[in-house]
């Protein structure tokens, strides 16, 4: 067997991606190994939103970072590309209780660095012509967009080659051993680090190494319509968050806003509910009339993971010298390249663009992880 | 609504489940896109047509007939586009009753529920994408069949008929019958194999005596029969109006308005895969199959498959698989007792149709060497314009599975939902690949199982009733 890997990232979606893309950049010779193929859980198949306007307010300073990078991702990535797009952003409020709503999380999201302005809806109108009479209050931020989330793999894939990332995909790892003997399906991996980024398996992950990590998992579905004529300029979404809403180059719209699907850990994303596929698209008829005309074509699902605060997860794991975390980030994908970066720089013993997220909040107290 | 039992597709399989169970006292709905049962061999003519009764429409008729006595609903024209309940539950909790989302004959969303569910749902045409098959006038042979059949309609004035198996003899018939002109006939078999396949077919006399016919109506019309052959592209402008047919190393262009081309069938596995059923690859069945027992049960329980989407047997063999997955139903509900004797009459009639259907089904199954011969800039996935260079590309790129091919190319993104190509496609990237078909998989089964007008199933909502759940963090 060969020489130890100086890191190895289990977990092939964007936050292990872009960690180990910047580990790599920064001399480390690294591994990349999923159970499965590169980014095709969550970080293929989430909404490719770039907003500000549904991101938490502690994640926004990450989330503008992480826009940038999208935007610019060729650069930094080999030519890779989401296609991602800039457009402004609406979030709209139809009755007073949104108006509410929409109020207090535009001041906390501005306050947290979010140019969002108040428009009446009128103004939300002239800035997205296909948006519904009857908003009362909008939420206006010229920093959003969108990525077609489904190309991250292909992206990521020559920028990690290109680094000199192995990349192991379809070998499972089945536990680790030590400091750091990953039992993989394809033989044993030899790291000297290991970086944890197994999106909602994070739980399992953690658990090799004695942890005791409780993640929630979210079964988020969405829904696609067929190639339409141009409707709408914007990413939009409602003042709850429960609708987003946007159109691709390519014609199709894309509504998704969180409602939940079946499904879990151990069986990936189950079915659709047909009730809340109803409902989102209700949302979205509601909130662009001229979608009604369209046919739906698929709706899928994707696992999404959240921890007890809905905080990330992004540090070293506290008692395991050389044992890192990535994960479970509220929009996540908006947030991901960014977040991969500073676990990266903090890995390489760099001080981070901004802070980690540490774990130690997360962790029982009977957690035998000491 | 709840029922017993639910059939979905009225074909000759679906007609004769719901037939079976609902005369043994099961409470049974049969679900159905057309406006009358029948399914594509047996299909009735829409209301206010008038067709001179042929074999096919005698067994479909008798087969309606029986549905009709049987005490089942029939909701025909309706469009169920979602599949919910029965293993689709949350970790831990009890299995459902399966739930089906449909769009009614008069434009109304409706559900029904039923404690079991026979899926009979058919089959897609397999065509093996070439240069110019999107050109319009080219339409799949079973496409063409349904135009005929159904309609009294040519598919044009000057036909070239191609492909695979007995579809193509019957189609060039019937175009010759409704006073077209076949340019050709072009069969991707050769004589030997269909010599190979008689021994088979003896089981089925009539069947050989109508494919003797239609033969020789076509020799004694002039029309070119062509062994061994396949179009390798067809041309036009706008529109179709030559097609090039190599056969035996030569090839020819024949002047044509129309090409019906199909090369066999597909089952229709949505709705098995919706339900995460296990499945097979069985090219002589058609490709990918549910796994069936003897008495057609799924692996998922109170789930059935009958009919040519089970497996690509032909009409003859579906309505006993049809009935058999009834009692098997009925069994399993614990509805009505004595079944047995059914069963073994029903299995010992599958068993004999099936002899000459599983020779058919042989003939047309999927020709690798046909695959291998897709130029490279020929389209794919017609919805979304992938070529199979686009494919090879992907998996140069790493793309190793359908799943993963749909991320790097879109192909099977589009309306269709890689009904029309996700089978070539996956062959292709095998190819690619060097792997056996079976490993690229297929993709995901997730509804809706048609595309669905927005429009049709919102109905009538308040914003403020839209059930919205409580809002994230903030």
């Amino acid at each position: 067997m060969t020489a130890p890997f100086d890191c190895a990232v289990i977990g092939a979606g964007v936050m292990g991606c872009s960690t180990a893309l910047f580990l790599a950049r920064g001399g480390m010779r690294v591994v990349l190994i999923d159970r499965g193929d590169i980014c095709r859980e969550a970080s293929g198949v989430n909404a490719g939103t770039l907003t500000m306007q549904m991101t938490r307010a502690a994640l926004i300073p990450y989330a503008l970072r992480a826009h940038e990078m999208w935007l610019t991702m060729p650069e930094w990535c080999a030519g890779g590309s989401v296609l991602a797009t800039a457009c402004p952003g609406l979030s709209v409020a139809f009755t007073d209780g949104e108006v509410a709503m929409l109020e207090e999380r535009a001041r906390i999201r501005r306050a947290a660095g979010a140019p969002i302005e108040l428009i009446d809806g009128r103004a939300a109108q002239a800035i997205e012509p296909g948006l519904a009479d009857g908003v009362k209050l909008a939420g206006h931020c010229p920093i959003d967009g969108f990525a077609s989330a489904y190309l991250t793999g292909r992206a990521f894939r020559q920028g990690l080659l290109d680094a000199g990332v192995t990349l192991m995909e379809r070998t499972p790892v089945r536990g680790v051993d030590g400091r750091f003997k990953l039992d993989t399906e394809a033989g044993p991996v030899e790291a000297r680090r290991i970086v944890l980024a197994g999106g909602v398996w994070l739980e399992d992950m953690a658990a090799w190494l004695g942890v005791t990590l409780p993640i929630k998992v979210l079964i988020n579905q969405l829904v696609v319509t067929e190639r339409l004529k141009p409707l709408m300029r914007t990413v939009l979404g409602v003042a709850s968050g429960l609708l987003s809403l946007k159109q691709y180059a390519n014609g199709t719209v894309l509504i998704g806003g969180g409602w939940q699907g079946i499904g879990d850990r151990a069986r990936g994303g189950v079915a659709v509910r047909p009730e809340n596929f109803l409902g989102n698209v209700r949302l979205a008829a509601h909130t662009v009339p001229a979608l009604r005309e369209a046919r739906l074509v698929r709706s899928w699902l994707g696992l999404e993971a959240e921890t007890a605060d809905a905080l990330p997860a992004i540090g070293p794991i506290p008692g395991i010298e050389d044992a890192w975390i990535i994960g479970s980030v509220h929009s996540g994908y908006t947030s991901g390249p960014f977040m991969g970066r500073i676990l990266a720089q903090a890995v390489l013993g760099q001080a981070p663009d901004l802070p980690l997220f540490h774990i130690d909040r997360l962790l029982h107290e009977r957690s035998n992880a000491a | 609504m709840m029922f017993d039992l639910a059939v979905l597709g009225g074909g000759p399989a679906g007609m004769a489940a719901a037939t079976e169970a609902a005369s043994r006292g099961a409470r049974t709905v049969l679900l159905e896109e057309s406006p009358l049962p029948g399914g594509q061999v047996y299909c009735a003519p829409p209301q206010g047509f008038v067709a001179k009764p042929d074999r096919d429409r005698r067994d479909g008729d008798a087969l309606r007939a029986a549905l009709a006595a049987s005490g089942a609903e029939l909701r025909t024209g309706c469009r169920v586009w979602g599949l919910g309940g029965g293993p689709l539950v949350p970790a831990g909790a009890d299995a459902l009753p399966f739930t089906l989302s449909a769009l009614g004959a008069d434009g109304v969303p409706f559900e029904v529920s039923a404690r079991a569910l026979i899926l009979c749902c058919g089959t897609h045409e397999r065509i093996i994408p070439f240069p110019g098959w999107t050109l319009p006038g080219v339409i799949g042979l079973a496409a063409a069949t349904i135009l005929l059949k159904a309609q009294g309609m040519l598919p044009g004035r000057r036909v070239v008929v191609a492909g695979a198996g007995p579809l193509l003899y019957a189609v060039a018939a019937k175009v010759l019958a409704g006073g077209a002109a076949v340019a050709a006939v072009a069969d991707v078999a050769t004589r030997g194999e269909w010599l190979r396949a008689l021994p088979a077919l003896a089981a089925r006399p009539d069947l050989l005596a109508q494919g003797a016919a239609w033969r020789a109506r076509l020799l004694a019309a002039g029309v070119p029969v062509l062994s061994g052959a396949r179009v390798v592209a067809a041309e036009g402008d706008d529109v179709l109006s030559r097609v090039r047919i190599l056969a035996r190393g030569v090839e020819r262009v024949v002047e044509a308005d129309a090409l019906c081309v199909g090369h066999g069938l597909v089952p229709a596995t949505e709705a098995t895969r919706l339900f995460r059923a296990r499945h097979l690859h069985r090219p002589e069945d058609g490709g990918w199959v549910p796994m069936l027992d003897e008495g057609q049960r799924t692996s998922v329980r109170f789930l059935y498959a009958a009919g040519d989407g089970a497996g690509v047997r032909g009409a003859a063999a579906a309505p006993a698989s049809g009935r058999i997955a009834a009692l098997a139903a009925l069994a399993d509900l614990g509805i009505g007792e004595g079944h047995e004797a059914r069963r073994a009459e029903q299995a010992a009639a599958l068993a004999r149709a099936t002899r000459a259907g599983a020779a058919m089904a042989r003939m047309m199954a999927l020709r690798p060497e046909m695959v291998a011969a897709v130029p490279r800039e020929a389209i794919v996935c017609r919805c979304e314009g992938v070529t199979r260079a686009a494919i090879e590309q992907a998996a140069a790129d790493g793309a190793a599975t359908l799943n993963q091919l749909k991320h790097h190319t879109r192909c099977g993104m589009g309306p269709c939902q890689g009904r029309m190509c996700g089978e070539a496609a996956a062959a292709l990237l095998a190819d690619a690949r060097g792997v056996p078909v079976a490993e690229v998989g297929f993709a995901t089964g997730r509804m809706p199982l048609r595309p669905v007008p927005m429009d049709a199933i919102l109905g009538r909502f308040d914003y403020a009733d839209i059930p919205v759940p409580a809002p994230a963090p903030i």
